[in-house]
């Protein structure tokens, strides 16, 4: 047996050849080419959905069989339809007495069934656009439904986030990585930013950061009772993104006190004044998406590019964060992986490794419950 | 399948692709029975960078062969077939919940009707039943198509209507789903499958309405009268489809159909096969219970009436949080024996769900943990509950004699003191470090009554054993006998309710191994030890208001079987009266280590 083992980690990299899709969710047009430079903000694919549909039930509406409503149908299928047309009119009693039905919808009449009497009206087509996202050059451009594009980038993955895609500069309102980013570190001069804290993130800092108009905030931790103020329920399952709460939070360690690791601060502190791309959207279930930050560089800066591996394997020496109490949030360095399965003060038995922490204390964790940094 | 020859079968190989893991077992003759032999583990293959399920699938068996010390794939990386000497198998069988499942949306006319026999056709044949569409679900109809374009079903199962009866309010769902062009989850290329089991008049008149980008098959209608389901069809042409559209776009699932010997089952549908087998065979009434990280399946069979249910946000890691929501922190913790800061286990509870893959290190810890599972396990029971009833809208002749009957259509099927057998799977149950806090978590979430045996599927064996019940019943039925169950043993507990330290029964056990007699007050738990292969007979003189089965007060002779825990008297009552009970019942099981406990 080696002592090896897989685990999952988040990446942090200052300097990675980031690639992103960006796909239309039906058929649509593409709008750039392969080699062209987008900014983050630039549209690169769009469509039309079939728009609403609204059914009206012309039988009852003018009390009458389904049958008899084709024949009294003024438009067929396929017409188009504005407010205030005729739909359909009964012949009534020797031409008196007759009804009519006037559309309060406009689209196009999609079907009459002389079935169910139903008439069934599409509305306008619904526009969708794609954004670049990460400024940088079209690599691949997927037939009909987008491209892929390329930049080299500082890239920091989080933990959890609520909310989707949205830009700004960065915005440092902490001191050091162990700072709590509270309400006085937000200030009117950051509208537009992607706010980085340090430890735990208050709701009023939130609030507060929302109020001024913040693209985004980041932080290492956030309390349970914070976020649920601030969207206003309790999560049940850590599926998000589409949350429309005026600001993408990111979180980088997990819930509770907690501060941002030290490479990830200073990673971000060091991108001060560059143009971000963040995304809080995360769904924790098979094929797993975490929060990102990504910040593009410039093509001519110096640096080595990492690779793209988002998990590695266990090894002497390898930098870990532990993700479960009692030592939650600590880091170290693996010390010893002992292959033999060990009694936990749980009473299970389970595979473990022992952490050296930065403080020089060791301590036995099992192994599901670290985390590799990336380097 | 025809050309195996069920006389000449020694060797069976079965895989079940789940979403993070496939699991490999080997079967083997054994001094002519079935034993399983071996089995091997990998990580699931179905997602990107590998995309192609066969990896995991072959990652799996190879560690399988390693370990039998048989050759199982030859050089061309298939499996070997059959068996000859020590290399390959007669039969390779396959389940699948890889890739999120079958998700389906249901639709019917009258939601407590075909509405409700629609949705427990797609759920006996394993699916997640997204949605329920139905003409009286207070939903207006724009509202249904945008819940029907929003959702992206794998496939739509529509009912409506006995035989004979409405064709209209048929025809107008057709008409909701038609013009809704839901999204389904493979891309654009894919035609969604939509099964018509409704009024066998209407389906001409469905078909004329849902034509484009569907592909329609009809089947026969799964409430032909308002008095009888008929759910096989449907369930029928749920996995045939399953095969043919859905699994077909998971990657590498047309390797693995070609590979198998009977089609591939989804999981769950697997696991209601094995216990609706067992269930028939010795007669008796089981519910089982599967709890994930994401979710929680429970299945029963009463009367011969198989239900399955799955509770979609109740799981032990990805839905912990929302079962905390759901329960309400104040009952979790009143399973709780130690003291904990509320606002740090919240915290802790969403940690969980963001890493779903940790586990509890220390003992409050594991504590909180099982707190939580006796929650999820207590929920979604409590929505099987609701779930298996009889058949609603049924008229009955009612007579003089139930002139004080409160019976009506409609009531639960599922009755705790009819039930003879309680199994559990999943991680927090099967993974416990003590069989004890097995044992007790099943019986304080499920609160059976009189008589029950408890068992924990050793391995998550079901699923194969399922598929395994299609070809090969013999071996199946030998092998979850033998291996796939691990007793725990049995309870008895009284149904009713007194107060705390009142007298609830008297009881006398005779055994080869165990004799022992005494009085039971309301609160009291005691755990004899009964071991694996030991019968005892208990007899039980229940109080005024106390029953085992046989009415309130009256006597009651059982056999019972041991297990690794033994056997249980609960004389808490029922329904279980948690408060202030916790810490002695800690104690009378010795669940957690000593020192735990003030």
């Amino acid at each position: 047996m080696t002592a090896r083992a897989y685990t999952p980690g988040l990446k942090v990299s200052a300097r990675t050849r980031h690639r992103v899709r960006r796909i239309l969710p039906i058929a649509g047009d593409v709008l750039v080419q392969a080699g062209d430079a987008v900014q983050a903000r630039q549209a690169v694919a769009h469509a039309f959905m079939p728009g609403d549909v609204t059914p009206i039930n012309m039988a009852n509406l003018l009390s009458m069989p389904p049958t008899d409503v084709p024949d009294c149908m003024l438009k067929k299928e396929g017409d188009r339809i504005d407010v205030g047309d005729v739909l359909a009119r009964t012949p009534g009693i020797f031409g008196l007495f007759r009804s009519e039905h006037t559309s309060t919808v406009s689209g196009t009449l999609e079907s009459i069934s002389a079935v169910t009497g139903q008439v069934i009206v599409r509305g306008e087509p619904l526009g969708v656009e794609v954004r670049a996202y990460l400024a940088g050059r079209v690599a691949e451009i997927v037939p009909n439904e987008g491209c892929v594009i390329e930049a080299d980038a500082a890239f920091v993955q989080g933990i959890f986030g609520i909310g989707g895609e949205a830009f700004g500069p960065i915005r440092r309102a902490a001191a050091d990585h162990a700072d709590p980013l509270t309400e006085d570190r937000i200030t009117p001069d950051m509208e537009g930013a992607v706010i980085v804290g340090g430890a735990r993130m208050t709701e009023a800092a939130i609030e507060r950061a929302r109020a001024v108009g913040a693209s985004a905030i980041v932080s290492g931790g956030i309390d349970d009772a914070d976020i649920r103020a601030f969207l206003g329920y309790d999560l049940g399952v850590a599926i998000t993104g589409s949350e429309n709460v005026g600001l993408t939070l990111i979180i980088t360690e997990g819930f509770g006190d907690i501060a941002m690791a030290q490479r990830t601060f200073d990673l971000l502190a060091s991108l001060e004044g560059r143009e971000a791309a963040v995304n809080g959207a995360t769904q924790i279930r098979a094929g797993v998406m975490r929060p990102e930050i990504v910040v593009p560089l410039p093509d001519d800066a110096a640096g080595e590019t990492a690779g793209t591996s988002d998990a590695g394997f266990l090894e002497t020496g390898a930098p870990v964060r532990i993700i479960r109490d009692p030592h939650f949030g600590r880091i170290g360095a693996v010390g010893a992986l002992p292959a033999e399965l060990h009694v936990l003060e749980s009473g299970s038995k389970a595979r473990v490794l022992e952490v050296r922490l930065d403080s020089g204390e060791s301590v036995i964790i099992p192994r599901a419950n670290v985390e590799l940094i990336e380097q | 399948m025809s050309r195996i020859d069920p006389d000449r079968v020694q060797v069976i190989l079965a895989t079940d692709c789940g979403s993070t893991t496939t699991k490999a077992i080997l079967i083997q003759k054994i001094d002519g029975v079935f034993r399983q032999t071996h089995r091997g583990e990998a990580p699931t293959t179905v997602e990107e960078p590998f995309a192609d399920v066969t990896m995991g699938v072959l990652n799996a068996v190879t560690e399988t062969q390693e370990l039998a010390g048989r050759r199982l794939i030859d050089a061309d990386g298939r499996i070997i077939q059959p068996a000859s000497g020590d290399e390959g198998c007669d039969i390779y069988i396959s389940t699948s919940s890889a890739g999120g499942g079958l998700q389906m949306m249901v639709a019917g006319v009258i939601r407590q009707m075909t509405a409700e026999s629609a949705k427990r056709a797609a759920l006996g044949a394993g699916a997640i039943v997204m949605d329920v569409i139905a003409a009286n679900d207070k939903r207006r109809p724009h509202e249904q198509i945008q819940r029907i374009r929003e959702l992206r079903p794998d496939m739509i199962l529509v009912s409506g209507g006995v035989d004979g009866g409405t064709t209209t309010h048929v025809v107008r769902l057709a008409e909701l789903i038609a013009p809704a062009k839901p999204r389904p989850r493979f891309g654009s290329e894919y035609t969604l499958p939509i099964i018509y089991a409704g009024n066998a008049d209407a389906a001409p008149l469905v078909a004329d309405v849902i034509t484009d980008g569907f592909d329609l098959t009809v089947v026969d209608n799964l409430r032909p009268v308002l008095e009888r389901e008929n759910l096989g069809p449907a369930r029928d042409a749920i996995h045939d489809l399953f095969l043919e559209h859905v699994m077909a776009h998971a990657p590498g699932y047309d390797k693995l159909i070609q590979w198998t010997d009977a089609p591939i089952m989804p999981t769950p549908g697997a696991v209601g096969n094995i216990l609706e087998t067992i269930a028939r065979e010795r007669g008796i009434n089981v519910v089982g219970v599967d709890i994930g990280g994401a979710t929680t399946d429970v299945f029963s069979v009463f009367d011969g009436v198989f239900n399955r249910t799955v509770s979609a946000n109740l799981g032990m890691s990805y839905s912990i949080s929302n079962v905390c929501a759901e329960a309400g922190m104040d009952n979790i913790l009143r399973w709780v024996h130690i003291p904990m800061d509320a606002r740090e286990l919240r915290n802790r509870v969403k940690n969980k769900m963001i890493r779903p893959t940790t586990i509890p290190q220390s003992l409050e810890a594991l504590v909180f943990e099982q707190a939580v599972a006796r929650e999820a396990l207590r929920l979604a029971y409590l929505q099987h509950k609701e779930f298996a009833t009889t058949l609603k809208g049924v008229q009955r002749q009612r007579t003089v004699g139930d002139t004080f009957s409160q019976e009506s259509s409609g009531e639960t099927i599922v009755d705790n003191m009819a039930l003879n057998l309680l199994v559990a799977s999943g991680g927090v149950l099967s993974h416990a470090p003590s069989m004890r806090q097995t044992a007790m978590l099943l019986i304080d979430a499920f609160e059976p009554e009189g008589f029950t045996t408890l068992a924990k599927d050793s391995i998550f064996m079901m699923p194969h054993l399922g598929v395994l019940a299609e070809v090969h019943p013999q071996a199946s039925v030998e092998v979850f006998e033998r291996d796939c169950l691990i007793h725990l043993g049995a309870v008895a507990a009284a149904a009713g309710s007194g107060k705390p330290g009142q007298a609830c029964f008297r009881y006398q056990v005779r055994g080869d191994t165990l004799e022992a007699s005494g009085e039971m007050r309301v609160g009291d738990m005691k755990l004899y030890p009964l071991g694996l292969g030991e019968t005892a007979r208990v007899a039980i003189q229940p109080e005024r208001g106390f029953d085992f089965g046989a009415g309130p007060g009256r006597a009651v002779e059982r056999d019972v079987e041991g297990g690794t825990v033994g056997l249980i008297l609960d004389a808490r009552g029922r329904p279980l009266q948690v408060e202030g009970g916790v810490e002695g019942w800690v104690r009378a099981l010795e669940l957690y280590p000593e020192g735990s406990v003030a």
